[in-house]
């Protein structure tokens, strides 16, 4: 196992949106089958820190190693940058991401949608990529609405949708943020029980999310943030069962 | 039937030479309207100043003083510089500039500042976490350009588009006054030649709305081919 | 700032072409644009108002024919129209002989005539599309109070289609501004004849068209600054108000 690399690592993450500091040196590792989840309160920083993992924001400091491989920057006269755009496209191919409002490509069928980045992104043959599409979209319980276009969906579908399309790329890490957040409370049920199979056959992800019961039953370690720091983290029956911490304790607090 | 006097060859090379101009017009306005688009959202200043610049004169001037200045000037130019090649190293050419050439060149060129204005617009309507999601599947700038945004832009922009090329088609009757044969000048020479101008101007009339209203049930039909997987949600 | 104005000089005393003589043929030229713009706007828009009425009328025969007037104006070269009306009337046989020919004669009217119902049509269905816009609840609420159908239309719906209909407007004046350039084709001598005439006498094109475009972008620069105003007072109470 030793020589494995770990799939994910990232180091001293700073971000500062014009002058206020949202992100003052964070780090985490996933190893292979963690489920890291982040909690916080909004404004946390919790969702800009799981955005800096794929670089959808750039962040000001820090490292970031994909399987053992470092992604390399440079200075620019608008911030520091990738060096190589092509390493970070390779580098988010391997991380995929399912987003809080789902976005599904409005332009294409749930089948379209899955099979969009393996055949344009990773190469696979359009055949090969729909079978495995089916498959996928047979486990998340939508086999019946391959066809149907994402506007036709509800919005808990959609997020299935979603996450089978993320599977499709044979993920090292999936990166999710507030996945059940824009659903309807009756629809969040289907998305979590997806998730925690995911979790079960062994999946490494991290997942932004406020669900605590997910975060209790299925997560491998729990990282607490507030304003941009980690304020307490660890197993979760450690940080969830016995917060240390004043703020943690009134943020688990029942609210009514 | 009417009696076109002889002319209805003529008037029918005419109706050709319209389409040919308003098609070609056309491609070029939709490629000079995505550069300006292009470069009006463009993080460089000069980049975005000069697409304004551009949109603002062209959107200022009336088309046919541009289409004389750019047909007229540009022939003198053209000269200027044969003459300046001829002293300087004695090569000796001569370009005349066409007028069906100089007609879609400014044809394109009036209308690119305007496709310019509604690709812009429509860029922009795009939802952003639609392009946040091919980035993050690992997809490279044009791969998202060419797989999400263009398409759901086109979206966006068929209105605009289809409004714009019904305004093209009536401007390329300008030419006629450039001195090309389009239908519009075949028609002209008729109605002096015969004395009939109803006869004639009522045939290019109905010409032009015919080819209107084909444009449309086209529109309507790649509207509806872009709208795929919009319909349920509004 | 001294350099430019060196040059400037030197340009203006050593050139042949901006004498006074053609900056006056600019200045009428000038003041014919303006005229042939001004009256077929006015004539249209006052045209426009029970067109668009009757646009949306529930009675075919008068609905249809407004549709079609609008749709054959709209849908075609505002110079196919001009030449139609132009040598339509040049050529009736026996018109030179009456009365009217003194009018007549000159292509001011047929371009007048021309301009006036092209700019009807399309101020009909500005109009148009800005009374069916016109709030529900807004009508209903006139009814409510007991108001007649032309009560309500004075009163309600006209005034606020008006303003709603400003915006487009505005881009019509700028439309029919950069229209009336084809006037000069059947030669009137507005502002582009006067250009076409200064190039073919010193077939100095740019000198020409530059000078002539530059004065319809500031007269475009006019009417936006003029229109965004008149929205601004008019179109103040739609802003969700501030503080």
């Amino acid at each position: 196992m030793a020589d494995t690399p770990i799939p994910l690592e990232v180091r001293n993450i700073k971000k500062r949106f014009g002058d206020t500091e949202v992100l003052k040196g964070l780090s985490l590792q996933a190893h292979k089958g963690d489920v890291i989840t982040l909690i916080g309160a909004s404004g946390s920083g919790k969702s800009t820190f799981l955005r800096c993992m794929n670089l959808l924001e750039q962040p000001n400091e820090g490292e970031l190693i994909v399987h053992g491989e470092p992604i390399r920057f440079k200075e620019t006269k608008h911030g520091r940058e990738p060096a190589d755009w092509k390493q970070v496209v390779a580098m988010r191919a391997k991380l995929s991401m399912v987003f809080q409002s789902f976005n599904l490509w409005a332009h294409m069928t749930l089948l379209e949608n899955v099979i969009e980045a393996p055949v344009h992104v990773l190469g696979k043959s359009k055949q090969e990529a729909t079978a495995h599409a089916r498959q996928l979209l047979e486990r998340v319980g939508l086999g019946e609405r391959a066809d149907y276009y994402p506007a036709q969906l509800s919005g808990g579908q959609q997020q299935r949708g979603a996450i089978a399309r993320a599977l499709a790329m044979d993920p090292e890490v999936m990166l999710f943020d507030e996945p059940t957040s824009a659903l309807d409370p009756e629809l969040v049920g289907d998305v979590l029980k997806v998730m925690r199979d995911l979790a079960e056959e062994g999946r490494t992800m991290i997942v932004v999310t406020h669900e605590m019961a997910f975060a209790r039953d299925v997560s491998t370690q729990v990282i607490y943030l507030h304003q941009g720091q980690v304020e307490e983290a660890g197993p979760p029956e450690q940080v969830l069962g016995n917060p240390r911490s004043e703020r943690l304790k009134q943020f688990l607090a029942p609210k009514h | 039937m009417i009696d076109l006097h002889g002319y209805g060859p003529r008037l029918f090379e005419g109706a050709l030479i319209t389409v040919e101009l308003a098609v070609l017009s056309l491609l070029l306005a939709v490629v000079l309207g995505l550069a300006t688009a292009t470069a009006k959202m463009s993080r460089h200043w000069w980049l975005h100043r000069l697409g304004t610049l551009y949109t603002t004169l062209i959107r200022g001037v009336p088309d046919l003083v541009l289409m004389m200045l750019l047909f007229f000037g540009g022939q003198i130019g053209i000269n200027m510089f044969t003459d300046w090649l001829y002293y300087q190293f004695d090569v000796d050419i001569f370009i005349n500039v066409n007028e069906f050439v100089a007609g879609v060149g400014t044809i394109g060129l009036i209308f690119g500042a305007y496709m310019g204005e509604t690709f812009r617009g429509a860029f922009l309507a795009v939802d952003s976490g639609q392009i946040e999601a091919g980035r993050a599947y690992g997809m490279s700038h044009w791969l998202v350009f060419r797989r999400i945004r263009f398409p759901q832009m086109m979206r966006h922009a068929l209105p605009g588009l289809s409004n714009n090329w019904m305004v093209l088609l009536k401007t390329t009757a300008l030419v006629s006054v450039i001195g090309l044969s389009d239908m519009v000048r075949v028609a002209a020479e008729a109605s002096k030649a015969t004395r009939e101008p109803f006869t004639f101007m009522i045939i290019v009339a109905v010409i032009y709305l015919l080819i209107a209203s084909v444009s449309e049930w086209g529109f309507a039909r790649l509207q509806k081919r872009y709208d795929i997987g919009y319909g349920e949600a509004d | 700032m001294d350099a430019l104005m060196n040059w400037l000089e030197a340009q203006l005393a050593d050139n042949s072409i901006f004498t006074l003589q053609t900056l006056s043929y600019y200045g009428d030229g000038l003041v014919t644009t303006v005229q042939l713009v001004f009256m077929s706007l006015i004539i249209g828009l006052v045209m426009a108002i029970p067109l668009a009425i009757g646009r949306g009328s529930k009675k075919a025969w008068i609905r249809l024919p407004i549709f079609f007037y609008c749709y054959v104006f709209r849908g075609t070269p505002l110079l196919v129209q001009l030449y139609l009306i132009y040598y339509g009337v040049v050529f009736i046989e026996g018109i030179q002989d009456t009365w009217l020919w003194v009018i007549l004669e000159k292509p001011f009217v047929p371009a007048l005539i021309a301009f006036t119902l092209n700019t009807g049509a399309y101020t009909t269905e500005i109009f148009r599309g800005a009374i069916k816009s016109t709030p529900r609840g807004e009508i209903e609420a006139a009814r409510a109070y007991g108001m007649s159908w032309g009560l309500m239309l004075r009163r309600i719906v006209l005034p606020s289609a008006f303003r709603r209909a400003l915006p487009a407007y505005g881009n019509e004046v700028i439309f029919m501004l950069h229209a009336s350039a084809i006037a000069s084709v059947v030669t009137i001598m507005d502002l582009t004849g006067a250009a076409r005439f200064v190039y073919a006498r010193f077939y100095a094109p740019f000198d020409a068209f530059l000078f002539v475009a530059a004065i319809y972008l500031c007269l475009t620069f006019s009417i936006i600054y003029f229109f965004r105003h008149l929205e601004k007072r008019l179109l103040a109470h739609l802003k969700p108000a501030s503080g």
